[in-house]
């Protein structure tokens, strides 16, 4: 049982990754019906904003290790530590999480010009052409990061008081043994808020109500005088600040590097195709779907009687759900159905 | 005087058959001398310039360590030529090198990209060989891609000093006759941590192992489990993860319920900084398991992996190759040197890859030629020091470098950005020898055939 209420928690978090990337995914497509290959990198990107947020405010004196000669190695000391002291070290200490003041306008400035210099030239070009050049510039966008960055994962701590395990058994009855870390926790929290936010913003507010409607008869809402290539260009916008902050989130999870995007772009896609092109909803229901099944195929238990199952389950999955609900799970139809 | 002109012969006569006589004598040997100069592989013999092929990851997620890599062995180049400070030439011992380049020829290289894919790493090294005529291919940062490009290598008659590589398949079952490790390998580290491991830990303890699944992890998670085993302690579980797993967590909770006290990470590169993050970051270091404090431990340590993984390296065990820290002449005159060139400390990596580089050129030198063959056999059973590590032997029968092995632990109060691991022992070379046969595997002959 313990291992059980683990793996779902496992699953849930993991889930909720897919699920904020192919959310966004699903998002363009639905609108602009752009294939976006680079939605990954916007991931990625963003995790990067927290590096770089945290590179800015950890810009520090550098004491020299006088014991070394051959080349200049040093202790860092951050200024605003030096200048602020313990209000310094709590700004450092919580860097992950401020980072998203960073992320959000930055996010939203580069998936504005994402969309206006490059994506809107592409929208009526065949879903070949989007997928090339999208993935074209995921891979010019992680060259560029490595570039400044290096290839090796640069470490993104949680707060301290996050940093340890919250003690999840005694909360259901488990017992004490039952550990699962505090950030994951926040991370799967996070999520539901951003999914939920989302979802309140298209549903309940009159721009999304429009988008909406722009995503069902385009055309339609363009006789009515609306805009909507604007709207919808706002809309590419908010699907990279989504990817933007989930990628920024996920640092003290996983060590970001120039790769990360890839690792998760091609299971977002799965996602997306799972949960039905264009749906919402089947997107994170995919995504939590996907990532529990994907926990507990990699239990020992059920890899000693599947040796290998972990690496295939996703994909296995997918393929049954796709022959018995050829649309995805909840795909309406006319989405892709040429 | 009289004698001869007895017997009818001149003074000028005998001089000029014995002229004759020595030219005749003199002939075989003249002919003889690179007699198999154009029977080998881009032989430089009509050049005055000798090619060296530095296989490294450009790409990829070791793109860091190959940089490292290749800066290592444009410094050895440098070195070899005669120019910068002579680093390790200086403190090599014995060593035929003089800096005028390799048997008089100036040395010059090209470089590839093995991408730390096997495919990729084979493709760049036949095209290092065919296209750009290199003597000698060296380099690389996984054990998979060392085994691939060696056997090429075997193929082509071609050297092969291999880089970062330390699965015990090396110069086990996959090993080579073309083929050299200077690094040290898996079952080096398992009874080298072994004593440190009885020391801090004790020998009453429960070891969960999560392995990388590829040759490397295999190997050393059978070495370290040997070791442990052999001390007393228990293999709970050993559980493969795919390479590149990212997110480990699914692996990791089984760990916390499984009655194990300790964790042993057989990862490198980016998997151990993720796997060891999340152990972390799961509390495993916090617990209490047996009355124990719960421990991770990971066997082989790279101070550029370990930048990655932040605070979770600080108190944790495992070994490495080579540490710029170390006292000896040979790693201080290559740390000036390298410090002085690229303003940073090398990498084990880079320190390998340097020591390969010079070791080559000694043993040509010592061959005379760079015919192969000969080449091979002054590597096989070569005794050096003064190269970091005390006095190490190639051993003949497998190609395997024997050396000083380092425990070390990840450092709790680093004094610098660079000071990341501290040195805890230094395994004497005699604790870390094995018989070569255990890992079976043929090294193959010295001619190939063209």
């Amino acid at each position: 049982m313990d291992a059980i209420f683990i793996q779902i928690l496992n699953g849930l978090d993991k889930g909720a990754a897919y699920a904020l990337i192919a959310l966004g995914l699903t998002l363009v497509f639905g609108t602009l019906g752009i294939v976006n290959f680079a939605h990954g990198a916007l991931f990625m990107l963003g995790a990067f904003c927290a590096v770089t947020f945290q590179k800015i405010i950890t810009i520090s004196v550098k004491v020299r290790d006088e014991g070394v000669t051959a080349f200049v190695a040093y202790k860092e000391q951050p200024y605003l530590e030096t200048w602020f002291g313990d209000t310094g070290r709590i700004i450092i200490d919580y860097s992950v999480p401020l980072s998203i003041i960073l992320a959000i306008p930055l996010m939203l400035l580069v998936g504005y010009v994402m969309e206006r210099g490059l994506i809107k030239h592409f929208y009526k070009r065949p879903h070949a052409e989007q997928i090339l050049v999208t993935f074209g510039l995921a891979i010019v966008i992680q060259e560029i990061i490595k570039a400044y960055f290096g290839a090796n994962p640069i470490p993104q701590a949680a707060p301290e008081i996050l940093a340890g395990s919250a003690n999840v058994g005694s909360w259901v009855g488990l017992g004490d043994n039952l550990v699962y870390p505090w950030w994951r926790l926040i991370y799967l929290c996070f999520s539901g808020i951003v999914i939920f936010a989302v979802f309140a913003f298209l549903q309940f507010t009159t721009y999304g109500m429009v988008v909406r409607a722009g995503m069902r008869d385009r055309e339609t809402v363009g006789l009515l005088g609306i805009n909507i290539e604007r709207r919808f260009t706002v809309v590419f916008a908010i699907a990279a600040i989504v990817a933007g902050v989930a990628g920024v989130m996920y640092t003290p999870i996983l060590p970001p590097d120039y790769h990360l995007g890839m690792e998760f772009l091609v299971l977002s896609f799965v996602v997306v195709v799972v949960g039905g092109m264009g749906s919402l909803g089947g997107a994170v229901l995919a995504g939590f779907l996907l990532g529990i099944v994907q926990s507990f195929a990699s239990m020992n238990e059920v890899k000693d009687i599947f040796p290998g199952i972990d690496q295939i389950i996703l994909y296995l999955v997918a393929v049954v759900i796709l022959l018995v609900l050829p649309r995805g799970l909840m795909g309406r139809a006319g989405v892709m159905d040429d | 005087m009289s004698d001869f002109k007895k017997s009818g012969m001149s003074r000028r006569g005998l001089l000029k058959a014995g002229a004759v006589g020595g030219l005749v004598a003199a002939t075989p040997s003249f002919f003889i001398k690179d007699a198999w100069a154009e029977e080998f592989r881009n032989n430089p013999t009509n050049s005055g310039e000798v090619k060296l092929g530095f296989n490294v990851p450009q790409s990829g997620p070791y793109a860091d360590e190959g940089a490292d890599e290749l800066r290592a062995y444009m410094l050895a180049v440098k070195h070899l030529n005669g120019e910068g400070d002579g680093g390790m030439l200086n403190t090599m011992k014995p060593s035929m090198l003089t800096g005028k380049g390799v048997l008089g020829k100036k040395v010059t290289y090209a470089t590839g990209d093995t991408q730390t894919k096997s495919d990729a790493a084979r493709a760049s090294a036949k095209r290092m060989i065919e296209k750009d005529g290199v003597l000698m291919v060296t380099g690389g940062s996984s054990s998979g891609v060392a085994v691939a490009v060696q056997s090429l290598c075997q193929e082509q008659g071609i050297i092969f000093m291999a880089g970062l590589t330390h699965s015990n398949d090396t110069t086990g079952k996959d090993k080579r006759r073309y083929g050299f490790r200077h690094f040290f390998n898996a079952y080096m580290s398992g009874a080298a941590l072994a004593p440190v491991l009885n020391k801090e830990y004790g020998s009453d303890r429960r070891a969960y192992h999560l392995t990388a699944d590829y040759t490397w992890g295999w190997t050393q998670e059978e070495s370290i489990k040997n070791s442990t085993e052999a001390l007393g302690w228990e293999t709970v579980n050993t559980v493969k993860t795919p390479v590149g797993a990212g997110d480990f967590s699914q692996y990791i909770t089984p760990v916390l319920n499984s009655g194990a006290d300790v964790l042993i990470l057989n990862h490198y590169g980016k998997d151990m900084i993720n796997s060891l993050s999340q152990a972390v970051q799961f509390g495993l270091r916090d617990k209490q398991v047996n009355g124990k404090n719960f421990e991770i431990v990971v066997p082989l340590f790279s101070r550029l992996m370990a930048q990655g993984a932040g605070d979770a390296i600080k108190g944790i065990l495992g070994t490495t190759n080579w540490n710029w820290s170390l006292q000896d002449d040979g790693s201080k005159a290559f740390v000036q040197s390298f410090g002085a060139e690229y303003g940073a400390p090398p990498s084990m990596a880079a320190h390998t890859c340097y020591v390969q580089t010079l070791l080559y050129a000694n043993a040509c030198e010592m061959a005379g030629t760079f015919y192969p063959p000969e080449v091979i056999k002054q590597l096989e059973g070569f005794n050096f020091d003064g190269m970091g590590n005390g006095p190490t032997l190639y051993r003949a029968e497998d190609h395997q470098c024997f050396k000083d092995v380092l425990v070390v632990r990840g450092n709790e109060n680093p004094s610098s950005q660079f000071d990341l691991l501290k040195v805890v022992d230094i395994t004497p070379r005699a604790q870390v020898e094995y018989d070569w046969t255990i890992f079976g595997g043929e090294l193959g002959p010295y001619e190939v055939k063209m």
